[in-house]
């Protein structure tokens, strides 16, 4: 039996618990817990450690998705999920302009524990105030060579056009050698 | 007790509030690399402050506020040579060469010209002496903390945004490929077009900020701004090589710079190629 693991991770409310659990096989094992704090109270529940989706490929072979924990106090946690991951996913909310530098910040600490491929999901697209995800390459300043892709995270079908693209980098890398 | 310790335990803001809500008297000094500073509380109400390199005397402060021009300003001290900066306040204004509103005003902006630069020390060391006050014939003001405060923070954190986009000085930067707007169409001010003629991948960050002797907050600002408007590109430093790395790991113990290059994970495409079909058909 092998298992995989790809994170999802950026800044808080993004969308990444809804995004691992429109797709995952199992009730993503969450630990979400009501939020406390005023400053981040724009939604009722934050992710307090990491969320954890499966994928079952076949008899082998599972893919798990993990989710990082929304605030900043468990940021030590990141390090801890990046090992041995496959590629990573930065989930941006394409609503909230305010979390654009958070987002760059975390893909550059991200990029600096494991230089795997990784993509960026412009989330929340189904929203009328979103920007372009063409838009989000130029202000998190991504590199030509990076996806930014759409993303509607409450929609499967969208979710899985995420991580096929992603899948697409990993496998682009390796043609290139 | 010495109120003193080290500024990466208890930061400006701290002392400063400290100072404030304890309504002291005395001088803070502090210093941080190279650098030290001076300032001195009047019942939690800064009223003098000097920094090593900084001319702090009432004629150099009367010139940078462009009340006096240099050649005035030479003329005042062969003249008033042996005076203090108070007395010299005193004839000015007796004479009516000098506003009593423009001394406080020009003397309360170079303090707090000063103090906002001591609000990015976060390391480096302090120490409180109470009742210990500017010399007597000092030009003193009489500035409320709070405001410095709130002032100084948000200073700060437009300091650590700009540290954040460019935490690292030691790269160098290159003219963008595509500019977003073409040069022409960009309005640069002296300062921008200073940093603009020394761009060139072998030059650092830091040395186009020696070479034009721009602060650190200075030279990001403008660095900042030109990536913005899309004009120049940083170019990060090259990834020693494997063999390179090999033999010698000059450098231990410093971050690895982040590589635009990635690398492969270490499964074999075949399983890349399962999850792919797995994915599409859920
Ligand atoms: N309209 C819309 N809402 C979304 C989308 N993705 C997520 N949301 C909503 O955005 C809010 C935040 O989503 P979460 O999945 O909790 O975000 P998170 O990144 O896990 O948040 P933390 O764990 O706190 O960091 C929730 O109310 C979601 O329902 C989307 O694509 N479209
Ligand atoms: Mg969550």
């Amino acid at each position: 039996m092998q298992t995989l693991k790809i994170v999802v991770t950026g800044p808080f409310a993004s969308g990444k618990t809804e995004f691992i659990q429109s797709i995952s096989e199992i009730d993503v094992v969450s630990t979400d817990r009501k939020i406390s704090s005023d400053a981040e109270r724009i939604k009722h529940q934050t992710t307090v450690a990491m969320d954890f989706g499966r994928i079952t490929i076949d008899e082998e072979l599972i893919l798990y998705l993990f989710g990082t924990p929304g605030q900043k106090r468990f940021n030590f946690m990141w390090e801890i999920l990046s090992e041995g991951m496959l590629g990573f996913i930065v989930l941006v909310d394409s609503t909230r302009p305010e979390t654009f530098r958070e987002a760059r910040r975390i893909l550059d600490t991200f990029r600096s524990y494991s230089p795997v491929p990784y993509i960026v999901a412009a989330n929340k697209q189904d929203l009328e105030d979103a920007w372009p995800a063409e838009d989000l390459r130029i202000v998190l300043r991504v590199e030509s060579s990076v996806k930014v892709v759409p993303c509607v995270a409450t929609d499967r079908e969208s979710v899985k056009q995420v991580l096929l693209e992603l899948l697409y980098s990993i496998l682009e890398l390796m043609e290139d050698e | 007790m010495a109120l003193k310790g080290r500024l990466e335990d208890f930061g400006i803001t701290q002392l400063l509030n400290l100072i404030n809500l304890a309504r002291k008297t005395g001088t803070l000094y502090l210093e941080t690399g190279g650098d030290s500073a001076e300032l001195s509380f009047r019942e939690g109400k800064l009223i003098y402050a000097t920094m090593a390199g900084v001319d702090s005397s009432l004629p150099a402060i009367l010139q940078q506020a462009g009340i006096f021009n240099p050649e005035q300003v030479q003329v005042i001290r062969a003249k008033m040579a042996s005076k203090t900066d108070r007395e010299i306040a005193q004839t000015l204004m007796t004479g009516k060469r000098l506003q009593p509103k423009d001394v406080a005003k020009s003397v309360r902006e170079h303090i707090l010209g000063l103090v906002y630069q001591v609000f990015s020390w976060n390391d480096g060391s302090f120490r409180f002496e109470p009742s210990k006050l500017p010399p007597s014939g000092t030009v003193n003001a009489s500035i409320a903390l709070e405001s410095v405060i709130m002032e100084g923070s948000r200073r700060l954190k437009e300091w650590e945004r700009l540290q954040d986009e460019l935490p690292d000085l030691d790269i160098s930067l290159k003219f963008a490929e595509r500019p977003t707007t073409p040069l022409r169409d960009i309005n640069l001010s002296v300062e921008e077009w200073r940093v603009i003629s020394f761009i060139n991948p072998r030059n650092s960050i830091r040395q186009i900020a020696q070479f034009n002797n721009m602060g650190e907050l200075q030279i990001r600002k403008i660095v900042y701004s030109l990536i913005q408007a899309g004009v120049v590109e940083v170019i990060r430093p090259p990834r020693p090589t494997a063999a390179a790395s090999g033999t010698a790991r000059a450098g231990a113990g410093q971050a690895a710079p982040v590589s635009d290059e990635m690398r492969r994970p270490a499964v074999k495409r075949g399983i890349v190629q399962k999850l792919i079909h797995r994915i599409r058909e859920l």
